[in-house]
């Protein structure tokens, strides 16, 4: 199993959280992607920075070699996946009822 | 100071959000409880996945840029933090972004 199939199906889980599972449905409100646009500038620059210094050293047959700011896309992938399943949980409870 | 490398940036994620809390005054952390109960089931799925993708071989640490501890269930203390700080800056995020336009929906309001 490749990171690119692992991050794939964690893209995949998150997408059916947000709108199937708990249906939150923030990838259709802005202030979701607005707040999306602001973590992604972050990641590129901090993961980004780590990449670059070989913090993290992949197996080049593991993913599909594409690479932006020098880290594989599919960490971008698994990066939207955590961001949308964090929030959307966060809404997901604050909706139930639990505020504080 | 190569030790300290991932470190930094889990401290530089920390600082670039938290001041949300204070500035923006987003009361993110007022709220605790939602927010433990948000990190930690969340938090625990994506670390099983982390460390099978990493147990897999996917990429592995350079261990002269992590802090020089033994690992943690196969993972650096670091990678924990990253867990705990990355999704802490996400709901901080989109609290500031509800709070800089009032009239967004988030989902949850009552």
């Amino acid at each position: 199993m490749s990171y690119t199939f692992m991050t794939s199906l964690v893209l995949v889980f998150a997408i059916l959280w947000d709108l199937a599972i708990v249906r939150t449905r923030l990838l259709g409100r802005r202030v979701f992607w607005a707040g999306y646009a602001i973590v992604l500038a972050f990641q590129l620059l901090i993961n980004g920075w780590l990449t670059y210094n070989n913090v993290f050293l992949y197996d080049e047959s593991a993913i599909l070699g594409v690479r932006v700011f020098y880290q594989p896309v599919e960490d971008l992938a698994f990066g939207f996946s955590l961001v949308l399943t964090v929030q959307s949980m966060w809404v997901f409870l604050g909706r139930r009822g639990i505020r504080n | 100071m190569k030790h300290y490398t991932y470190l930094a940036a889990m401290g530089f994620t920390f600082i670039g959000s938290i001041w949300l809390e204070v500035f923006l005054k987003v009361s993110v952390l007022k709220r605790i409880r939602r927010v433990l109960l948000t990190i930690f089931p969340v938090g625990i799925a994506f670390v099983l996945w982390d460390r099978f993708a990493i147990t897999q071989g996917h990429w592995r640490f350079d261990n002269a840029q992590v802090l020089p501890l033994n690992r943690i269930w196969g993972l650096p203390l670091e990678e924990y933090l990253f867990f705990i700080f990355v999704p802490l800056a996400a709901i901080l995020t989109i609290e500031a972004v509800r709070k800089v336009n009032g009239h967004w929906k988030v989902g949850d309001e009552r």
